[in-house]
C-alpha cells in the first residue's frame, strides 16, 4: 500500500484511453464501475476535445457482482459496435473490472464482430498511464498489421526509383505534451528535406493508416514513452529502423536531421550548413532562438540555477537545451517515468548531478526546496511547488493543465519549438526581474511595499499556514515575494545573522538572495563565526565570487 | 406502498407519489461517492479522509478537486498494489502501517476517514473493522470513521451520506429539544441559517456535520430534523432510527422552498405567524427582487437536466415555479421519493422524471429535444456545446453556496450565465 496525495499518472487504462481519443474510427469498451467515467473530463476538459472520447463504459454496481458483469460487457459491445460502427474494437478493465476477473477481452472476441476486437490486459495496480498508452498503442498495431509480418529475414524491398523518401510518425497523443503542434513542425521540417510523411499514429490515424505503416521507410520514434514499444516490434518485424534523437532544441533539431538524413539517404548538408553552432545567426537560421540566446540582453541568464522534472523525454531534452543553449547550470534532473529512469540516470550524469527518479509528489518538493533553484522547468505539479517555493517555473511536460494547452501555434520541437521554449523559459525569469525592479523602487512614493506581482506566489503563500505549516517550513523560499521578506532563521549550533547583516541581505536582489545567504552561511561555518554580520557577508561573497 | 395506487384518489397524482418515472440502465456517467471528499475535507477542518482504493481513485479525487493549492491535502489515497492482492503483504497491516505514519506526519488531525473505494470492497477489505482496531489504539487523540465512497455501492452526492451515515452510531444521546440541520452546507449560509432560526426563535440549532469532526451533535426522540441536501436519505433514516423525527419540507433553494423550509421549523416551535412574516418578509423581498434580474433571461427557456448531483428535483422545481423554465426531462441518479416527497409535489403534473441512465439513449432524447440550457457532468459539456447545446456542469452546483434566501440568485445566475455567454459572443 502506497500514500499517494497527487499523481503525476493516471491508471494504465487512461493511457489507453488517450490512444483511443487519439485514433479515428476506433472505439474502446471498458469494464469500470460508474467514478471512472470521471476520465472523460479530462479530455473534454483539459485537452478541450469536442467530442466524448470514443469509450463505453459497462458501470456495473455491487447488484451486477457474481451474476450478470458478463453479461454487461457484451451488451455493451453489441451497442457500442451497433451505434458508433467502429472498425476496430478495443476491451479492457480498468482496476475494479480486473479484480473480478470476467475476462472482457475473450468474451469480446467470442462475439463474431465483423472488425478487429484487440483486447487489453493493462495491469492496474502495478503499471500506469504511459505504460498503458505504450502497451495499447503496440497492442493496436499489431492486431491490425498481424497479417502482414513478412517471414524472418525478408529484406525489406528498396525504395522506388525516384519516390522520396517517406517516414511514420509514432507517438503523438492527445493529452500529450504539444503533439498536436510538434507534429506540424516536424512535417514542415522533414517537408523542407525532401521527406513525406506515410502515416502520423496514433493522432488521427484510422485502423485503416495503421495497416499502411509499414508502407514508409523508417519511423520517427517522437514521443517514446508512448511509442517506443511500437517502433521497437516495427523494427523487429518489419525492419524499419527509428530514430533515436528528439527533436527538442536547436542542437538536438540539427542531430535528429542527421539521424533522419541517414536513415532516408538523403543530403541534409544545404540545410545544416546554416545551423553550425556559433554560426547560426538572426538571419541564417531557420530559428532565432541561438541568436536570441546570444544576444546581450540574454546575459542575464547565465548560470541561472534549473530544476527540471517530467516525463524521462521533455526532462531530458530540457537540460540539454537548459545547458547547451540557455547557459543554464542544471540542478537537478528526475522523472517519474521508472520505465525509462536509466536514460534519465545517464543524462544526469553530464550535469554533475543526482537522478532523481520518483513519483512521490513530497519527495519532488524536498528536492526541489533542496537544490535552491532560480527556475525550475516540470508539469503541473512542479508548477504548484514552484509557485509554493516563490520560485519561477514553467511546464515542459505532462500531466498538465487547461492553460498548458494553448489557443495559439506552440510546438516544442524543431526549430520553432526552440523558439517557443526560449520564450516560455525567459518569461517567467523577466517577470522575476522586474518584481526586482518593483522592489528596487519600493521606497520612491509611487510604489508601497504590498505592489505585489500578480502571477508570483502571493494568494499560495497566503494559504500556507492553512495547508501544511510543517512541510512548507522544511522546504525554505529560496526566491522572496516582494511584500514579504523571507524571515532570516537560525537553527541550533548554525550561525545567526546579526541585525545589521540581515538588513543587508534584503538590499540583495531577491534572485540573487538565496545564494548569498547560503553562501555566507556556508563561508561563517567554515570559519567557525557565530554571528553574520555585514563584513560577514561581503567576506563570502570576495571568497565566492558572483 | 403498492396498494396505495389501489386507491383512486386524484390527489395522489397532485401529492407527485404517482408521477411516471422512467427508468434506465446503462451507462452511466456519474462521478462516484469519493467525489464527496473534495468538499467534505473543507468542511471538517480538522479532517482527514484517507481513500483505500487504486490509482484510479486517486486520479478520480484528484481530478475532481481540481486544483492543487495544499502540497499535503487533506485528503489522499493508500493505493492498493500487487503485494497487497497477492497477499504477499497483509493489507490491514499495510493500512495501519500507513495511517499511523500519516497521523504522525499530520498531527493537527482529529478524525481520519477511511474511505472505500470498489478494488477495497471487491477484495473485502473490512475498513469498518480496520477503525475499530485503529481506534483502540488511538483514541482519544484522533477518532477513526470508516464509509464506502466505492462507485459500485455510491453515485457522487451519496459519499455525503455515507460519511455522515458514520457518525451517527457515536453521536451522543440527548433528550433535550433541538433542530439538527443535516447535510453539508458552505459556512456562510450555515450563519445565515443560525441568524434566520435566532429571529424565528428556534432553537438550540445544530448543523450536521459541524466545522470540525470532534464536535458530533448529539441525537435522541426530541431532535427534529431539518433536511438540507436531498442526497443524504441514509443518514435520515440511521437519525430516525435513533429517535429524530423529520420536519417534511421542501429544500431550501428559491424563495419559496427557503419559505417553507424555514416555515416547517417555525411551526414545529411555534413560531407565531406574525414573528415569521416579519422576520422572512423582508429576506424575501430582497431575494426576489434579486431573482427579478435574472427571471426574464430564464423564463420559457426549456431546460434539461441529466443524472448526477441528486439535486436535480429540487432545482427543476425551483428554476420551474420561480424562474418560470420549461422541464424537458428531470433526471436522477436514484429515485429516494421518501427524501423528494415535498418536492415531487410541486414539479408539474406533466414532467418526464427519470431515474437511472442510458447515457446514449438519453443524449439521444437531448439531441431531439434540442433543450435550451442542459444541466450535465464535465465530461459532456464541452461535447454538447460542441452541437450547439448550451450547458451547465453540475459539479459547480454541489461547489457553490446556493441554498436559502440570500443565494437564490447566485443559483438563478449559474444558469443564467451560460445563456448570456452566447448571446455575447460573436465568433
Ligand atoms: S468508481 Fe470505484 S474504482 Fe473508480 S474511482 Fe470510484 S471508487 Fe475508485
Ligand atoms: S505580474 Fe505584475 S509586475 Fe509582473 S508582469 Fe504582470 S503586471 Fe507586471
Amino acid at each position: 500500500m502506497q500514500l499517494t496525495l497527487w499523481t503525476y499518472e493516471g491508471p494504465p487504462h487512461v493511457g489507453a484511453m488517450r490512444i483511443a481519443t487519439s485514433m479515428r474510427d476506433v472505439h474502446y469498451v471498458l469494464h469500470a464501475p460508474q467514478g471512472d467515467t470521471y476520465a472523460d473530463l479530462l479530455f473534454t476538459m483539459i485537452e478541450r476535445q469536442d467530442r466524448r472520447p470514443p469509450v463505453t463504459y459497462t458501470t456495473f454496481q455491487a447488484r451486477d457482482l457474481g451474476g450478470s458483469t458478463a453479461d454487461l460487457v457484451k451488451t455493451a459491445v453489441a451497442e457500442a459496435y451497433e451505434r458508433f460502427k467502429p472498425k476496430a474494437l478495443l476491451v479492457g478493465e480498468s482496476c475494479t473490472a480486473e479484480l473480478i476477473q470476467d475476462q472482457s477481452g475473450s468474451l469480446a472476441c467470442g462475439m463474431n464482430l465483423p472488425i478487429p476486437v484487440i483486447p487489453l490486459e493493462l495491469p492496474s495496480y502495478s503499471k500506469k498511464e504511459n505504460w498503458g498508452a505504450a502497451e495499447t498503442f503496440y497492442h493496436v498495431v499489431r492486431a491490425l498489421l498481424a497479417d502482414q509480418v513478412p517471414p524472418p529475414g525478408t529484406p525489406r524491398p528498396a525504395r522506388a526509383e525516384g519516390r522520396r523518401p517517406h517516414a511514420n510518425l509514432l507517438g503523438p497523443t492527445v493529452l500529450g505534451f504539444r503533439c498536436r503542434d510538434d507534429v506540424q513542425e516536424i512535417r514542415r521540417l522533414l517537408d523542407l528535406l525532401g521527406i513525406d510523411v506515410n502515416v502520423i499514429a496514433p493522432l488521427g490515424a484510422s485502423p485503416d493508416d495503421i495497416r499502411r505503416l509499414p508502407e514508409a521507410d523508417f519511423n520517427i520514434d517522437l514521443y517514446p514513452e508512448v511509442s517506443r514499444t511500437t517502433a521497437s516490434w516495427l523494427q523487429r518485424n518489419f525492419g524499419m529502423p527509428a530514430t533515436r534523437v528528439i527533436p527538442m532544441g536547436v542542437g538536438a533539431t540539427r542531430d535528429f536531421i542527421a539521424e533522419v538524413a541517414q536513415l532516408a539517404g538523403i543530403d541534409a548538408s544545404a540545410v545544416l550548413a546554416a545551423e553550425q553552432p556559433g554560426v547560426a545567426g538572426f538571419s541564417s537560421s531557420l530559428s532565432r532562438m541561438p541568436w536570441y540566446a546570444r544576444s546581450v540582453d540574454s546575459t542575464y541568464l547565465t548560470g541561472k540555477r534549473v530544476f527540471i522534472f517530467g516525463d524521462a523525454t521533455h526532462a531530458i531534452a530540457a537540460a540539454r537545451i537548459a545547458k547547451e543553449e540557455m547557459g543554464f547550470t542544471v540542478v537537478g534532473l528526475g522523472t517519474y517515468s521508472r520505465e525509462f529512469a536509466r536514460d534519465v540516470r545517464d543524462a544526469a550524469k553530464l550535469y554533475d548531478v543526482e537522478a532523481l527518479i520518483s513519483d512521490d509528489y513530497l519527495e519532488v518538493e524536498q528536492a526541489i526546496g533542496a537544490a535552491a533553484p532560480e527556475l525550475v522547468l516540470g508539469t503541473q505539479m512542479e508548477r504548484h511547488i514552484a509557485k509554493r517555493l516563490g520560485v519561477a517555473c514553467a511546464v515542459i511536460s505532462i500531466p498538465i493543465h487547461v492553460q498548458d494547452v494553448p489557443a495559439r501555434y506552440s510546438p516544442v520541437y524543431g526549430f520553432e519549438g526552440a523558439n517557443v521554449i526560449f520564450d516560455t523559459w525567459v518569461h517567467p525569469l523577466v517577470m522575476g526581474l522586474e518584481e526586482h525592479l518593483l522592489q528596487m523602487f519600493r521606497d520612491d512614493f509611487e510604489f508601497h511595499d504590498d505592489a505585489a506581482a500578480s502571477h508570483l506566489p502571493a494568494v499560495a503563500r497566503d494559504a500556507r499556514p492553512a495547508a501544511a505549516p510543517d512541510a512548507v517550513a522544511a522546504a525554505e523560499p529560496v526566491v522572496t515575494a516582494v511584500a514579504t521578506p523571507e524571515p532570516v532563521s537560525a537553527a541550533a549550533g548554525e550561525p545567526t545573522w546579526s541585525e545589521d547583516g540581515e538588513r543587508e541581505l534584503k538590499k540583495i536582489p531577491f534572485f540573487v538572495r538565496g545564494k548569498a545567504k547560503r553562501n555566507t552561511e556556508a563561508f561563517a561555518r567554515e570559519h567557525g563565526l557565530a554571528t553574520i554580520t555585514v563584513e560577514t557577508l561581503y567576506d563570502a561573497k570576495a571568497h565566492y565570487g558572483r | 406502498m403498492s396498494n396505495l395506487h389501489d386507491i383512486p384518489v386524484v390527489l395522489s397524482q397532485r401529492s407527485g407519489s404517482d408521477l411516471p418515472v422512467l427508468r434506465e440502465r446503462g451507462q452511466r456517467e456519474v462521478f462516484c461517492g469519493l467525489t464527496g471528499i473534495v468538499w467534505l475535507h473543507r468542511k471538517l477542518q480538522d479532517a482527514f479522509f484517507l481513500v483505500v482504493g487504486s490509482r484510479t481513485c486517486a486520479h478520480l479525487v484528484q481530478s475532481a478537486a481540481g486544483v492543487m493549492i495544499f502540497a499535503e491535502p487533506r485528503f489522499g489515497t493508500a493505493i492498493l498494489t500487487d503485494r497487497d492482492l497477492a497477499g504477499i503483504a497483509d493489507a490491514n497491516d499495510e493500512l495501519d502501517r500507513v495511517c499511523i505514519s500519516l497521523l504522525e506526519r499530520r498531527p493537527e488531525i482529529k478524525a481520519l476517514f477511511l474511505v472505500g473505494s470498489c478494488p477495497s470492497e471487491v477484495i473485502k477489505l473490512d475498513l469498518a473493522r480496520a477503525a475499530e482496531r485503529l481506534n483502540e489504539r488511538l483514541l482519544p487523540r484522533v477518532r477513526v470513521l470508516s464509509y464506502s465512497g466505492s462507485g459500485i455501492e455510491t453515485t457522487f452526492t451519496q459519499g455525503e451520506d455515507n460519511a455522515l451515515k458514520a457518525f451517527v452510531p457515536i453521536m451522543p444521546q440527548t433528550d433535550a429539544r433541538q433542530l439538527l440541520v443535516v447535510g453539508c452546507l458552505p459556512d456562510v449560509v450555515e450563519d445565515q441559517f443560525r441568524r434566520q432560526f435566532e429571529q424565528l426563535g428556534i432553537g438550540p440549532v445544530n448543523f450536521f456535520p459541524g466545522r470540525r469532526a470532534e464536535d458530533v451533535p448529539s441525537i435522541g426522540p426530541n431532535t427534529q430534523l431539518l433536511l438540507a441536501q436531498p442526497f443524504n436519505g441514509e443518514t435520515v433514516r440511521a437519525l430516525t432510527a435513533r429517535g429524530a423525527t423529520v420536519l417534511a419540507a421542501p429544500y431550501p433553494f428559491g424563495v419559496e422552498g427557503t419559505t417553507a423550509w424555514l416555515r416547517a421549523a417555525a411551526r414545529a416551535w411555534q413560531t407565531p405567524d406574525t414573528q415569521f412574516d416579519a422576520v422572512t418578509a423582508p429576506l424575501i423581498k430582497r431575494a426576489r427582487a434579486a431573482l427579478e434580474r435574472y427571471r426574464p433571461q430564464l423564463a420559457g427557456k426549456r431546460l434539461f437536466m441529466l443524472p448526477d448531483s441528486q439535486l436535480e428535483i429540487p432545482l427543476a422545481r425551483f428554476l420551474n415555479r420561480e424562474m418560470g423554465m420549461a422541464l424537458v426531462e428531470v433526471g436522477t441518479p436514484y429515485l429516494d421519493r421518501q427524501m423528494v416527497s415535498e418536492e415531487l409535489a410541486l414539479l408539474p403534473p406533466d414532467v418526464v422524471l427519470s431515474e437511472g441512465q442510458h447515457l446514449e439513449r438519453q443524449l439521444d432524447r437531448v439531441r431531439a429535444a434540442r433543450p435550451d440550457l442542459t444541466v450535465c457532468g464535465l465530461g459532456l459539456a464541452n461535447p454538447l456545446e460542441a452541437e450547439g447545446l448550451a450547458t451547465k456542469w453540475s459539479i459547480e452546483l454541489v461547489f457553490s453556496p446556493i441554498h436559502g434566501y440570500d443565494q437564490a440568485a447566485d443559483l438563478a445566475e449559474l444558469f443564467v450565465r451560460p445563456l448570456a455567454r452566447r448571446e455575447r459572443l460573436a465568433v
